[in-house]
């Protein structure tokens, strides 16, 4: 006999996983697949998590889900060779009862999350990677093969939340592939220090954390972001820079790791820890013009695998969570009303995540990546030391008369990109960003 | 700021976790001659220095520290200069923390 399922769910990572639990939980018959040893042995992410996303799914997660810390303060930095100039926003009102954002450590909150989605009553396959979509002679998806004997295993419908560098959608043809200015290669190393030592340095105490985020310089020119967050014993400390951008530059992406752990303030966070991991993942960087189709006959696509990130707001997680959540929701539908799982009755699903916040935030900022990616050596080098000289103007006593300073200032934002392209790159942002 | 060229990415990888699928390399890098522009980038792109060139000039990899990020299939798949799988069920880097 052939076992058939109602829904197959490939891959257990954010959205996945909230795919899979949602499904459970409605009682459908739900089979994941996962290649990695456990859930989570595979994914890489900052990672920050977003509460209100998560509660929608799993109201009562605090309870027992593997939290760092929660954030009560942003630093973004824009960094020159020698200096850094920030915006700092520290607000007690993020100690609240139910913080709002949390730092987690993918490896251990994903096998909480996948616990969770077999407590639903889903059956979890782990260490089992599927190869292949199969689909009927009127191109209707039927299920999946994997690499466990060959068999094709049958549902009603795929769930592929198989990330960014999915295999299974693409080569069927449902998606393209990334492309290299549409995806950023990021790399991270784990510092672990004591727990004293980072409350001291961050100036945090119990759980409270920071994040900061930086850009400038430390690309070298490459659309780029560096970025330190807090856990509970150890900073995540990585960057990345668009896979298009590496390629040009011959930049090595560890070098620019090691380049901005040396920056003169990043260096002294991270005196005296100790590496315990290295790791590299990709990001979809292509926004709201990079999203595939999302639903067609006995299939569906979400998280990363659909591009599904905000780059400008470094979202990722909960439009992930979002979208598995909304697209299971919509099969729960289309299943109740004992329908067929075809590419008109799952179009609840897309038509649902536009009304969400995950297509609204993406539409916003449709303009952003591209500017981001044709102005990068304005944006990351030629700004940063711009605004680090203006800020030494100001701050640096000297004798030289203030008028003397200012002028110094202008004439110099106006020599690197003359009056045009200033108030060019001030009304493209502005466009870009309303 | 120079590139830190003096960093070794072997030293980074020795902290991680690998269940090597011997023998059977999930990513394959097509015969050539002369290698591409892009296949050449790999050497200082791959983030885990699988790509390197060997004697007579051809780029080949050694996938044992490879985090299955996906960026050589990104930028090499689509011109045919190599073929990319996910590794076995089970097999491949496994991340403590991720």
């Amino acid at each position: 006999m052939v076992e058939k399922f109602d829904c197959i769910v490939v891959g257990a990572g954010m959205s996945g996983n909230a795919a899979a639990y949602t499904l459970a939980k409605k009682g459908l018959k739900v089979l994941q697949l996962e290649r990695g040893e456990y859930a989570g042995s595979k994914n890489v992410q900052g990672a920050i998590m977003y509460a209100d996303m998560l509660e929608a799914i799993v109201p009562d997660f605090r309870e027992d889900a593997p939290l760092e810390r929660h954030l009560i303060e942003q630093r973004f930095w824009m960094m020159s060779a020698k200096a850094h100039t920030g915006v700092q926003y520290r607000s007690e009102a993020f100690n609240e009862d139910k913080p709002n954002r949390y730092t987690i450590i993918r490896s251990q909150f994903d096998k909480w999350f996948n616990r969770k989605v077999r407590e639903a009553g889903a059956l979890v396959l782990t260490e089992t990677t599927a190869t292949e979509l199969i689909f009927d002679a009127y191109g209707h998806c039927m299920g999946l093969r994997t690499d466990r004997d060959g068999g094709v295993i049958h549902a009603d419908v795929v769930v592929l939340a198989e990330g960014v560098n999915g295999l299974l959608g693409s080569r069927a043809g449902l998606r393209e592939p990334p492309k290299p200015d549409t995806v950023a290669l990021a790399v991270k190393e784990m510092h672990f220090l004591p727990q004293e030592t980072i409350e001291q340095r961050f100036n945090v105490k119990g759980d409270e954390g920071v994040v900061i985020e930086a850009a400038g310089v430390i690309s070298q020119g490459m659309t780029g972001m560096g970025f330190i967050y807090t856990n509970k014993e150890s900073l995540s400390v990585g960057i990345g820079c668009l896979v298009s951008d590496f390629a040009k530059s011959g930049v090595t992406p560890y070098g620019l790791l090691e380049t901005f752990k040396q920056h003169p303030s990043i260096m002294p966070l991270l005196e005296g820890s100790e590496v315990k991991e290295y790791a590299a993942h990709l990001i979809p960087e292509g926004g709201f013009k990079a999203v595939p189709q999302l639903c067609g006959n006995g299939w569906v696509v979400v998280g990363d695998a659909a591009q599904l990130n905000n780059a400008v707001h470094r979202e990722g997680s909960n439009l992930a969570m979002t979208s598995g959540r909304i697209a299971a929701e919509a099969i729960f539908q289309v299943k109740s009303r004992k329908e067929k799982m075809t590419k008109e009755n799952l179009q609840r699903y897309p038509d649902a995540l536009n009304d969400s916040f995950v297509m609204k935030d993406l539409r916003k900022h449709k303009d952003m990546p591209a500017l981001m990616h044709t102005n990068s050596r304005n944006f990351f080098l030629t700004y940063p030391e711009l605004v680090a000289k203006a800020m030494e103007n100001f701050v640096r006593v000297d004798g030289t008369p203030k008028l003397e300073k200012e002028s110094a200032t202008v004439l110099a934002f106006r020599k690197s990109r003359g009056i045009t392209g200033l108030i060019g790159d001030a009304v493209r942002i502005a466009r870009a960003w309303r | 700021m120079s590139d830190a060229l003096t960093v070794k990415v072997e030293d980074k990888l020795y902290q991680n976790r690998y269940v090597v699928d011997a023998g059977r390399s999930h990513i394959t890098v097509t015969p050539h001659e002369k290698p591409s522009q892009n296949l050449m980038a790999m050497i200082k792109l791959c983030p885990a220095g699988c790509y390197s060139l060997n004697e007579t000039g051809q780029v080949e990899i050694a996938p044992d520290g490879c985090f299955e990020c996906g960026t050589c299939r990104v930028l090499c798949e689509p011109d045919g200069e190599l073929s990319w799988a996910y590794p076995r069920g089970g097999y491949g880097v496994l991340f403590k923390f991720g």
